[in-house]
């Protein structure tokens, strides 16, 4: 079991308010993953759920019952951070196992499940080491395996992947995704890279300035963003957005385009100049200056020869253009 | 670049400074040294002969060299232990968050700068005197007899003292370390379900042993050479209660006039003091390497 309810919660410091009230629902077995900007109270949020800060108002249900004001031990919830907070003076086996020392679980269990976890995690033969003798990637597996042995009712995680390199992180991220797919656990996800957004969550929690922004699938997300900031956020690159003349001329205070539905066609209605143009084998990301609309971002597949200086044109996509109001909100949906 | 001449020339550089350390400390030592080989006495000058060992059998023998040795152990033990853990639990103390923190932790630190003549005499006249100290004041108070510190436990008033003046060094030197402590460490050990006691035994302590390692060796070399304060408050007695080592060598070379009995008491010191040190290293030593 792993369901966690919010009720109206709220966080202030002094009289800066950094939870305005906020409802959220986490069903068991989901991975959640809250992303947003630096700052937008995401670590907070999760902080509050762990028991370690304790909100101004509202109420926190875990699994049905009260734990608004429950110590963070009672609340069965297992935390990553980002820092990896492991003990630096115990070897990792005495690290894995030290919640269940707490729990005074008999040392027979103990090395069981001990081994248990460092079988899955790929820790066996670091199990005498200390946390200082290991790279990054393995004391991050070590802060897992700690998690994992106390059987949580959901596992939080502070920005996990922050402080490992590019390639370890895309491996660490499979990991996680694939160690929810074995134990079906409740997960709670903080990031702001919105790329393990995407490719880990079941539900995402968009979070600015405290707010939720929206909730829903990765998908969902992407083609049906709310309103502006969700449309900005989620995507890479980040979505075009087109103001003034050429807005108002689809019938919407900011019109916005994703760089890979714009199409480099013959005798597209936009006409630029690409100012430049990143080759990553794969795709093509260029930089175009259309007049009376503005600068571009167009992705294009794979090499077309394409560089700076020269003129394009572009072919909106009818059917995948982001109509937005003056507030922000998104009309009707994508067209 | 540290080429074959300029590591000559830095050694030609240094070299002056270096020199006049060594002497610095060897001519004093050489002339201790040569001393205690000499039947020298202040009250019969130019009468210097040479003595062999008997300056270092005649020191050894004395009945007071043993309960100075003892006394000086006793004494660096017990200071060590009261600032040690006095010092662990003010420095948690000191480092909870509270209002007008900042000045509380300069005045903590006051102790440490006054100088021990001071610090005894204060203790001595307005704490432990039996007639007119705070001490006598509150038994009288509370209708008990006055406790004569200096006279019935002159030890222990003094390892009261010493460790009085230490307390904030070891209390400054452990806090600075407290504060270094990880606070996420701190937060995943809440959530694993550790009590405080737990946190304590399992990462704070831990965290804190090469800190207490350096105050036990710091404070050790100064603790073994405490003379002020027992020059100002018992003047080693009653008897020979309350004399350590340096203060034995003291009452040798210039309260016995008996410079090369005193000089052999001094080297005997150094060696006791090179053992000691000896010991300490190889048992806590090991906490200093990474």
């Amino acid at each position: 079991m792993g369901q966690i309810s919010l009720s109206s919660v709220t966080k202030t410091f002094g009289d800066v308010t950094v939870i305005p009230p906020l409802d959220l629902q986490i069903n068991d077995g989901e991975f959640v993953v809250f992303v947003g900007p630096s700052g937008c109270g995401k670590s907070t949020l999760l902080r509050l759920i762990a028991g370690l800060e304790d909100i101004s108002s509202g109420q926190i249900m875990i699994d049905g019952k009260d734990a608004t004001d429950a110590a963070p031990a009672e609340r069965r919830l297992a935390m990553v951070f980002q820092s990896y907070a492991l003990y630096p003076h115990m070897s990792v086996r005495k690290n894995i196992a030290f919640p269940l020392k707490m729990a005074k679980i008999p040392q027979a269990e103990q090395d069981k499940k001990v081994e248990n976890a460092a079988r899955i995690l790929n820790l066996t033969n670091y199990l005498d080491r200390r946390p200082g003798q290991l790279s990054g990637g393995q004391r991050q597996r070590v802060a897992i395996g700690r998690a994992i042995v106390r059987e949580p009712a959901a596992f939080l995680f502070d920005e996990p992947l922050s402080n490992l390199d590019a390639s370890l992180r895309v491996t660490m991220r499979q990991e996680i995704s694939e160690l929810h797919q074995s134990l079906k656990t409740t997960m709670i996800y903080v990031t702001h890279d919105q790329v393990e957004a995407m490719t880990m969550a079941d539900k995402i929690v968009v979070l600015n300035a405290g707010n939720i922004e929206q909730v829903g699938s990765p998908l969902e997300l992407y083609h049906h963003p709310r309103n502006l900031f969700v449309a900005g956020f989620i995507g890479s690159p980040k979505m075009n957005f087109v103001t003034g003349a050429e807005a108002a001329r689809h019938g919407c205070a900011t019109l916005g385009v994703r760089p890979e539905h714009l199409e480099v066609t013959a005798d597209g209605p936009w006409q630029g100049v690409i100012g430049l143009a990143e080759h990553l084998g794969s795709d093509t990301f260029l930089k175009v200056q259309v007049e009376g609309v503005g600068d571009l971002t167009v992705r294009v597949a794979g090499e077309q020869g394409l560089h700076h200086g020269q003129t394009i044109r572009l072919t909106p996509p009818a059917d995948k253009l982001y109509r937005f109001d003056k507030g922000g909100l998104a009309i009707g949906g994508a067209a | 670049m540290a080429t074959e001449q300029s590591r000559t020339a830095a050694r030609l550089m240094v070299s002056p400074a270096v020199i006049l350390l060594f002497l610095w400390m060897i001519v004093p030592l050489g002339m201790t040294i040569y001393f205690s080989f000499l039947r020298y006495n202040l009250l019969m000058p130019g009468m210097e002969s040479w003595a062999g060992f008997d300056n270092y059998y005649y020191f050894l023998a004395q009945p007071a060299f043993t309960s100075a040795l003892i006394n000086t152990l006793l004494l660096v033990g017990g200071v060590l232990l009261i600032t040690v853990v006095g010092g662990i639990a003010l420095a948690l103390l000191l480092d909870q968050p509270f209002k007008g923190q900042g000045v509380v932790r300069v005045m903590v630190i006051a102790p440490f700068f006054v100088m021990p003549t001071v610090s005894a005499l204060v203790w001595k006249n307005m704490f432990m005197n039996p007639v007119n100290g705070i001490f006598a004041h509150i038994a009288k108070a509370i209708g008990v007899q006055p406790f004569d510190f200096l006279s019935h436990a002159p030890l222990a008033s003094i390892i009261l003292i010493v460790a009085w003046s230490w307390l904030p060094f070891a209390t400054l030197i452990l806090l600075t370390a407290l504060q270094s402590l990880d606070r996420e460490q701190m937060e995943a050990a809440e959530m694993d379900g550790a009590n405080w006691i737990n946190r304590f035994v399992y990462l704070v302590l831990p965290h804190l042993t090469r800190s207490i390692t350096v105050v036990v060796l710091i404070q050790t070399i100064f603790l073994l050479s405490v003379f002020a304060e027992i020059l100002v408050t018992t003047n080693g007695g009653p008897g020979t209660a309350s004399t350590n080592l340096p203060y034995l060598v003291y009452a040798q070379s210039l309260l016995n006039f008996d410079v090369g009995g005193g000089s052999a008491g001094g080297i005997i010191a150094v060696i006791l003091a090179n053992i000691v040190a000896f010991f300490l290293m190889r048992m806590i030593g090991k906490n200093l390497e990474t």
